[in-house]
């Protein structure tokens, strides 16, 4: 509990947590917005449709909690983190809970608010959240977000540089798992197991993403296991991650 | 020669350097002294051009340090010894410090030997140590053996060996007729290292002059009297024109020695219990002259005010 | 300005960081190529198959050109620069153009590289580069791989942190660039007009609705490079370094 207090002052008293919160939340707000006030009668808005600036927040938050270990490194006071707590995976796994939590928060206040946004801008569509899909692609944001964060906390421990470690967790979201598809043959299938795209599943997971019209929502996941399975397997994967990052830390001269 | 004419740098609301004008002598090295914060190392980028001043300018033999054509050749300078790639060997950091001023490949060893950096030369700048890294730095503002040298903090984390020998260099280049400006927090190492002297507190000028004139006025020597009745001690002390300043219990005496004050004692029958000769530290009277206000200023130019000084042992 | 692209040259290649991309974006475009070769069936394989990882090298080029900028910010030796040629102009164009001809570099071996690589696995007469199309399908990847490295060198320079423009770098091409598109109405009218998605207009060929040909394409995309690259040097020259 201390530690998670030495962590939650550790963030919040550095900057770049809020600039990214505000920009999390900036571009996911805004563009529900631009997408609510841009919605006609040809392109009805829906639930899924107000959370198209969820990818954006994403990498916002992966952002956020790279810098909040490796600005760690870069100023070394990683160091003095291991001198007042030695034992390292404690620490480690408390900052990557207290991002995490953070980036939750983030992540509701961003899809609540891009819903409230959109019924503020459209009141005469009904917008109400009713059933299990709805339901995750709103509260599902923060689950995916808080997870995300625990990814790219485990990818900053392992790189230690911010460049290295954003131009890892960025290039592979948003690059490496749309281009595999290219591969033909077994690129379907390795996208189908990509973890970005199993994540996304919680959030556009119901609808047959052949039969799914493009504006109702973010890009749909083709991911083969249903919405909460694999938010599990996404959660298996983060913790494998960071049990990596545990060992190789707790290994390495800090 | 540098000079610096009603120099001003603003950072926002926090004024750094504030109308400041001073020149630093050829062939000589000069102290650039103020303690922390006071504006040194602003002032010494603003002279190599890398901040550009709110007001006011500085020039370096006339010119101001953008328009030097190949400034290593003129101006060589330390600022700050981390400002070095790690990854980088200290080889190819002059290498290529060196190629931007079109010099000679083979002046990159000859500095090297000068600081001794010769057996490490291929490795990383960044596994240096504070004193190799300084070494470093020092190298490369000898690149272009330039007539104009500015360290800014040369000594500091050194030691006691890495000082000494900065010392030597900085007066041996001096020797060879160069211009050195030096900055430091610490009087007594400028004492020992500059002849001339520039001082500033919070960003404006204090005094220009000696090393030795200013020395000698900043510790200026006082005297503790004390005794049951002072009274009429002091009244002829007064009459005498000399500075007084009550002190507990006891009498400072600026501008007259014990023997004086003895003799004025015994003709008003004043029963003295000490009377000691007192002798201001350096860093004290440095502190107390730079501490907090601008009045310093013209006191020192017309002279010290001997009640500011605090006798040593207080 | 020979000494300074000397200069500028010594630096960029005294540090890991570029060796490292060359070897990355090289490894990850081929690689790719490789992989879609293997792995290819119905119908021929055609040159712009063995072109589908070129992004891969071209944020890897990106991310180092910024980096070339941002670390000299970052270890303050845009001081120790400044203080050996104070005329920052010069030295960033310099700095630019070496950045932009390595990338050059890279993006042509990569090019061609991939496309060897797939001719090696799968190759017939269809793989051959013979239309102007095919051309710059290839050789034109150079191109655009330099004219994003002076994105990057401006961008790094306007932000001076290696976080801040790599974030920047890699999700506005990525990320703001495809998401526009989504915005109903204007969205595709705003597409139209996004930088990279204008240069991939060159590499891949121009839909006819597209507002330019292949080559009004690289000059506006160079144009976009031109102009923030002079924003940076402005800023550059005001700012204390
Ligand atoms: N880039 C900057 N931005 C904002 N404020 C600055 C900047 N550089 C210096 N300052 C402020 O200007 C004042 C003078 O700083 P400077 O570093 O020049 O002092 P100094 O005399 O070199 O001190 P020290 O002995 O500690 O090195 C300080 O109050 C400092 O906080
Ligand atoms: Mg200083």
């Amino acid at each position: 509990m201390t530690l998670l207090a030495v962590e939650r002052i550790k963030l919040f008293t550095t900057r770049s947590p809020w600039w990214c919160t505000l920009i999390a939340l900036a571009l996911t707000v805004g563009f529900g917005a631009l997408m609510a006030g841009t919605a006609d009668a040809t392109e009805p808005l829906n639930i899924a449709a107000t959370q198209f600036g969820y990818g954006f927040g994403l990498v916002v938050v992966m952002v956020m909690a790279t810098l909040a270990i490796t600005t760690e490194y870069r100023f070394s006071t990683i160091r003095a983190t291991f001198l007042a707590v030695p034992n390292r995976p404690s620490t480690l796994v408390a900052k990557a809970t207290v991002v995490a939590i953070m980036a939750a928060i983030i992540g509701e206040l961003a899809a609540f608010g891009s819903w409230g946004i959109a019924s503020v801008i459209k009141p005469d569509i009904d917008l109400t959240i009713n059933t299990a899909y709805e339901w995750r692609a709103v509260a599902g944001v923060g689950l995916v977000y808080a997870l995300s964060a625990v990814v790219a906390v485990a990818v900053g421990v392992l790189v230690r540089h911010s460049a290295g470690a954003i131009a890892v967790l960025l290039i592979w979201n948003q690059l490496v798992e749309p281009l595999v598809q290219l591969i033909p043959k077994v690129g379907d299938d390795i996208h189908k197991w990509m973890p970005f795209n199993i994540a996304n599943k919680l959030i556009t997971g119901d609808p047959d993403p052949t039969a799914r019209n493009v504006l109702q929502g973010p890009p749909p996941s083709d991911a083969v296991l249903g919405p909460w399975p694999a938010i599990g397997v996404f959660a298996a994967f983060a913790a494998v991650l960071l049990g990596i990052a545990i060992v190789v830390a707790n290994r390495r001269d800090a | 020669m540098i000079e610096a004419v009603g120099l001003t740098k603003s950072y926002g609301k926090t004024l750094a350097v504030d109308n400041l004008s001073f020149s630093v002598p050829t062939g000589r090295v000069t102290g650039f002294l103020g303690p922390n914060g006071a504006g040194k190392s602003t002032t010494m980028r603003m002279i190599l051009g890398l901040d550009t001043p709110t007001g006011g300018s500085a020039l370096i033999d006339g010119k101001r340090y953008r328009d030097l054509h190949q400034p290593l050749r003129t101006v060589g300078a330390l600022l700050d010894a981390k400002w070095v790639h790690p990854n980088r060997s200290a080889r190819a950091h002059l290498q290529w410090l060196a190629r931007s001023n079109k010099l000679p490949a083979k002046r990159v060893d000859e500095v090297l030997e000068i600081v001794g950096l010769t057996a490490v030369a291929n490795k990383r700048a960044g596994g240096f140590s504070l004193g190799m890294s300084q070494r470093l730095g020092i190298a490369a503002a000898l690149l272009g053996d330039p007539q104009v040298l500015l360290f800014d903090e040369p000594v500091n984390g050194l030691d006691p060996e890495g000082i000494l020998w900065i010392r030597k260099f900085m007066h041996r280049l001096a020797e060879e007729g160069r211009t050195v400006f030096v900055s430091s927090h610490l009087l007594s190492e400028m004492a020992l290292t500059a002849q001339e002297l520039v001082v500033i507190g919070r960003g404006k000028l204090i005094s220009q002059s000696s090393t030795e004139d200013f020395v000698a006025q900043a510790t200026e020597n006082t005297v503790r009297v004390r005794g049951p009745r002072l009274t009429d001690l002091r009244a002829a002390l007064a009459q005498a024109g000399v500075s007084t300043r009550d002190e507990g219990e006891n009498l400072v005496v600026s501008g007259m020695d014990c023997a004086d004050i003895g003799e004025l004692a015994a003709r008003t029958q004043t029963v003295l219990h000490e009377l000691s000769p007192q002798r201001g530290s350096l860093e004290e009277a440095f502190m107390q002259l730079t501490g907090d206000s601008v009045e310093y200023h013209t006191e020192i130019a017309d002279g010290p005010t001997p009640a500011t000084l605090v006798p040593a042992g207080k | 300005m020979t000494t300074l692209l000397a200069t500028e040259r010594i630096k960029l290649f005294t540090t890991r960081s570029p060796w490292w991309s060359a070897f990355l974006a090289l490894g990850l475009t081929i690689g790719f190529a490789a992989l879609v070769g293997l792995n290819h069936s119905g119908g021929p394989l055609l040159v712009e198959h063995s072109q589908f990882g070129t992004q891969f090298g071209l944020m890897v080029v990106s991310v180092m050109a910024a980096l070339a900028i941002t670390t000299e910010y970052r270890f303050a030796t845009i001081r120790a620069t400044f203080q050996a040629v104070p005329k920052r102009t010069s030295v960033l164009v310099a700095k630019t153009a070496v950045v932009a001809i390595l990338a050059a570099v890279i993006g042509e071996v990569a090019a061609f590289g991939s496309w060897l690589t797939a001719y090696a696995i799968d190759g017939g007469p269809e793989m051959a580069i013979t239309t102007g199309a095919d051309w710059r399908m290839v050789a034109g990847v150079g191109l655009v791989f330099a004219v994003t490295a002076v994105i990057a060198v401006a961008v790094g320079t306007l932000v001076r942190q290696s976080a801040g423009a790599i974030s920047i770098l890699l999700i506005w091409p990525l990320l703001v660039e495809n998401l526009v598109v989504l915005i109903p109405g204007v969205g595709a009218n705003i597409h139209d007009w996004m930088p990279f998605t204008v240069a991939s207009r060159f590499l891949n060929g121009a839909e006819p609705i597209a507002p330019m040909g292949p080559w009004a394409s690289l000059a506006y995309f160079t144009g976009v490079a031109a102009v923030l690259l002079v924003a940076a040097l402005a800023v550059a020259n005001k700012r204390d370094a």
